[in-house]
């Protein structure tokens, strides 16, 4: 499990990962919020339709894309939290792969 | 002493035909050339060499194609028309999908200029097809219906059921493995030289001979140098292309159009620019942006997403923009191909230009007038 | 000089970058420095600022150091542009970034490439689970964040991987284990370099110090082992590890990997920059001279997106890099240059003389750069087994290129920085040649992916 150990935490704002409210500190990026929720399945591979979550926290792995306010595969890892914000997992699967 | 070289054991290796050349003219051939019961070599160039065969759009393209050359159009046509059975043929030999699709493609106009063009051209065609070639021009709101994403901007389109795509590296890939697996040898290796001897051929890498009785030429570029060793000629030049790949996003587009392609698994390719720069491969920031702006016009959701890689490849073409297929004269059992479409003619190099081949014929009679001897002045 | 030309424009804010920078400010150069971060101090010095306010000790006096730095390019002139993801570097040097979405361009006299280090991929199965993740990413999230994992296990080598536990120890979390991959043949193969390695044997020390203290502490600490494995359908269930012949299991939901860090190639070599395999490191590295200067005019490389030696070494190399290239554009004389890099030459040296007994001490085992195991994935993005790069290199796949077309292998959006690695060094096993003649993908722009918006908005440079 994920926790943050900071003395001074920042202050609270909402965001909504598949439609449910969190409460976060608003100086997080978008993966670390999700991981301290105990989140950290981010999205389905397209070719396997495996999970995956964040691997680098560094930009360098693209492992960490979700879908941000409508838009997919945004790197979550680089993006900053804001209030309001609407998160949902990333499936990006072609669906006429599954009729093979 | 040639033929002392010859007759060395490690020269011993002798084959039907060589084929010179492992893209994708040069793989169809020697995929055809097996097919048919020769025993057959392919020597390829090393990793990093110039290859169109990697670098292109994946499209099998009809329309537009031999809009001045009603000659070029049959072949294409022809090409079309075997391409279901084709990429069953290897799907069923190698297990390799190639995501073959043919379900009419989309070629933008974004002008109203370039929409009356259009349509003439499109009538020509029809008309030199005896109503074989069939299009629809459709205007915005029509194209809206079938592509609910496409911009204002965009006046309107022709479609025709004959295009399709498939992904070219399965292509590349399905061609080599298929060919390996009904015997055929592949050898990473170029080949430096070859010599009319007798009634056969001897071709020569850096370190071996080999010794057949037809060699083909597909070697791209290096047809140009190697084609005189036979007493053809292939006057080729290289033009820039540039293409864009996206991330993956959620199909939304069910057919290849002219500029942009979504492929099976979701990346988009954006294409694509026509420089001439000689042998540079490339990329040019000023080229990369038009090719985005132009997808953005055509597809504004597209805005937002990102482009992974941009990646230039040197189109192989002829002053005419026509195919060359040619039978050397002088040395009976060479041939030398070069074309642009190599992925809408793989099929007919596989099965109707590879079987001809294979029967020791010249080249069919229709493919005559592809001969580089319209060059000659 | 017009508004976006600078003498001397700075990719990366890390160590080398900020030192140069300052450096150069200093001798009133117009420098520009951009970093797609959202503060100063790279990789090592990562939210530094923001932890001195929140007072966290245990992040330990190595990371505390570089506050100075910080500091001092704060206080300098230097235009630095945070959040700028650079994306493309012209022949003419100018530089392509992007910044909320908007690109800019930007052109220098000078080009340094500050942008550092990236951890090696680390190849074994369940390594694209979920809840497994690089031990550089647990660091990133206790840096940046205060956020920490418990009871999670740590995998790897090399003296990273010691310093992250040491920080968890240090902040009292608690660690399942930690299962060290380093190759007993190791400590024999560096002995001879110890000699050389005296004149900073503070480091070599220090790094005993943290491996000794997480001992202490009562981590479970597994060593010796000849395999590891990850198990879990999709999420990890277990570590499996293999010790004198016997596998081994450990329950347990997160993972964290670390094997060493490799330079940040792909902006080298988008820029056309020479490159070398090198074997001691096993890794590629851009070549340079001795004042940083890379094979393409103009272009200069600092830090340890050259070649790995550390965030000390980065400094002294952003500094000297600096000096060069102010020579270059005439704002010193050559004669000055050598003289006021002597003193950074000489820390320098320091720092490189143990460079050979780290780097032998923790080069990781080819098991583990070269899986053995054919449903390994090796591309993250395109989810590419081993055994589907065999299958290619038995269709007569010669090198990164053709097998990169023919299964996709480093075509997605990481651009092969997470596989281009162990693809040159499985065709170099399966071809029984060197990685060096197999080479690395051919790299294309843009060096990060960018929105088609973005490219399409960038004003005429
Ligand atoms: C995950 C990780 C954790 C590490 N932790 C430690 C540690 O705790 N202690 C230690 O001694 N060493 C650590 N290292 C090694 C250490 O980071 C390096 O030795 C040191 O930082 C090198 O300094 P640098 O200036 O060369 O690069 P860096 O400090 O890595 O700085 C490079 C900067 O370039 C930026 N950048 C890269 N590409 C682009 C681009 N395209 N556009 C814009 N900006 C870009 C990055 O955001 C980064 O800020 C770590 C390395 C990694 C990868
Ligand atoms: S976690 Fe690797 S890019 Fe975000």
């Amino acid at each position: 499990m994920f926790r943050s150990i900071n003395n001074n935490q920042s202050e609270l704002i909402t965001i909504y990962f598949e439609g449910k409210a969190l409460r976060v500190q608003k100086d997080l990026n978008v993966a670390t919020a999700l991981l301290e929720a105990g989140i950290s399945n981010f999205r389905e591979t397209t070719i396997k339709n495996e999970n995956r979550g964040p691997y680098c926290m560094m930009g360098v792995c693209f492992d960490c894309l979700i879908n941000i306010d409508g838009m997919d595969n945004q790197q979550s890892c680089m993006v900053k939290v804001s209030d309001g914000m609407k998160i949902n997992r990333q499936i990006t699967r072609n669906t006429s792969q599954d009729e093979q | 002493m040639q033929l002392l070289t010859l007759l060395t054991p490690k020269n011993m290796s002798n084959f039907d035909s060589v084929v010179v050349g492992g893209g994708l003219i040069g793989a169809s051939i020697a995929y055809g050339l097996a097919r048919s019961g020769q025993r057959v070599a392919m020597f390829d160039e090393v990793d990093n060499a110039i290859r169109a065969a990697r670098g292109n759009f994946g499209l099998i393209w009809v329309q537009g194609k031999g809009a001045n050359n009603p000659y070029y159009a049959t072949w294409t046509r022809q090409s079309a028309k075997q391409w279901p059975d084709f990429s069953r043929e290897l799907k069923e030999l190698t297990g390799i999908d190639l995501a073959f699709e043919q379900n009419g493609g989309f070629d933008f106009c974004l002008n109203e200029v370039e929409f009356a063009d259009r349509q003439i051209i499109m009538e020509k065609m029809t008309v030199d097809s005896d109503d074989e070639f069939s299009y629809e021009m459709l205007n915005n709101s029509q194209l809206k219906q079938v592509l609910p994403n496409i911009g204002p901007a965009v006046i309107g389109a022709s479609f025709s059921k004959w295009d399709g795509h498939v992904n070219p590296l399965y292509l590349l890939k399905a061609l080599h493995k298929a060919f390996k697996q009904l015997g055929g040898k592949l050898y990473i290796n170029p080949i430096t030289d070859l010599q009319h001897q007798g009634k056969a051929f001897q071709v020569s890498t850096a370190t071996t001979n080999y010794a057949c009785e037809k060699v083909i030429l597909a070697a791209g570029f290096s047809n140009k140098t190697l084609a005189p060793k036979v007493g053809l000629n292939v006057p080729v030049y290289p033009q820039r292309g540039e293409i864009l790949v996206t991330e993956k996003v959620k199909p939304f587009l069910h057919h290849p159009t002219g500029y942009v392609r979504q492929t099976q698994d979701g990346g988009l390719l954006l294409g694509d620019s026509h420089e001439d720069v000689g042998f540079d491969e490339g990329t040019n920031i000023n080229e990369i942006q038009q090719i985005a702006k132009r997808a953005i016009t055509i597809f504004p959701y597209l805005d937002s997403v990102k482009i992974i890689r941009a990646w230039s490849s040197l189109r192989i073409l002829t002053r005419d923009g026509l195919p060359i297929y040619d039978h050397s004269e002088s040395c009976p059992g060479a041939y030398a191909l070069s074309s642009h479409s190599g992925v809408t003619l793989a099929a007919v190099h596989a099965l109707d230009v590879a079987s001809c081949i294979a029967k020791g014929d010249s080249l069919s009679p229709s493919l005559t007038c592809f001969s580089a001897k319209r060059f000659d002045v | 000089m017009s508004n976006n030309e600078y003498d001397i424009i700075i990719i990366g804010s890390g160590p080398a970058g900020i030192s140069a920078a300052t450096l150069a400010d200093h001798h009133k150069a117009r420098v520009l420095v951009l970093d797609e971060n959202c503060a100063p101090g790279g990789q090592l010095y990562r939210a530094i600022e923001k932890n001195q306010k929140n007072d966290n000790e245990w992040l330990g006096q190595s990371y505390q150091d570089g506050l100075p730095l910080v500091e001092a390019f704060r206080e300098s002139h230097v235009n630095y542009q945070r959040s700028a993801k650079v994306w493309h570097l012209s022949n003419d040097k100018v530089v392509h970034y992007s910044v909320n979405g908007k690109a800019h361009a930007a052109k220098g006299r000078q080009i340094l490439i500050a942008t550092g280090a990236q951890e090696r991929p680390f190849p074994i199965p369940g390594w694209t689970l979920n809840g497994v993740m690089s031990a550089g990413a647990a660091q990133i999230l206790l840096k940046e964040s205060g956020v920490v994992c418990e009871n999670a296990v740590f995998v790897g080598t090399g003296p990273l991987l010691y310093l992250i536990a040491h920080q968890y120890i240090s902040a009292g979390i608690a660690i399942k284990a930690i299962i060290d991959t380093t190759p007993r043949g190791n400590y024999l193969r560096a002995i001879k370099y110890v000699f050389g390695a005296l004149g900073s044997i503070k480091n070599i020390l220090q790094g005993w110090r943290w491996k000794r203290e997480i001992i202490r502490s009562g981590t479970l600490y597994i060593y010796n082992i000849s395999d590891v494995k990850i198990n879990g359908v999709n999420s990890v269930v277990s570590v499996e590890y293999c010790q004198k012949g016997k596998w081994k299991n450990i329950d347990c939901k997160y993972v964290f990997l670390h094997q060493g860090i490799t330079p940040e190639i792909n902006t080298s070599l988008s820029a056309g920059c020479n490159k070398s395999w090198n074997e001691r490191q096993a890794c590629w590295t851009i070549d340079i001279d001795q004042y940083g200067q890379s094979s393409v005019k103009g272009i200069s490389i600092a830090g340890d997106a050259s070649s790995i030696a550390g965030g000390v070494a980065a400094a002294q190399r952003g500094s000297i890099a600096a000096l060069n290239m102010l020579c270059n554009i005439d704002i010193i004389s050559s004669n000055n240059r050598e003289v006021f890099s002597k003193p950074f030459k000489r820390k320098l040296n320091a720092e490189m003389a143990a460079r050979p007994f780290i780097d032998t001490l923790f080069r990781p085992h080819s098991r583990y750069r070269v899986p053995t195991s054919s449903n390994t994935i090796i591309c993250r993005c395109e989810e590419v087994t081993l055994a589907q790069i065999q299958e290619s290199i038995a269709l007569g796949c010669k090198g990164p290129s053709q097998l990169k077309s023919f299964t996709r292998c480093g075509m997605g959006p990481c651009q092969g920085r997470l596989c281009g690695l162990s693809v040159s060094e499985i065709l170099a096993k399966e071809l029984r040649v060197s990685a060096k003649q197999i080479g690395y993908y051919k790299i294309r722009p843009p060096i990060k992916p960018v929105t088609l918006g973005e490219l399409a908005s960038l004003d005429e440079a």
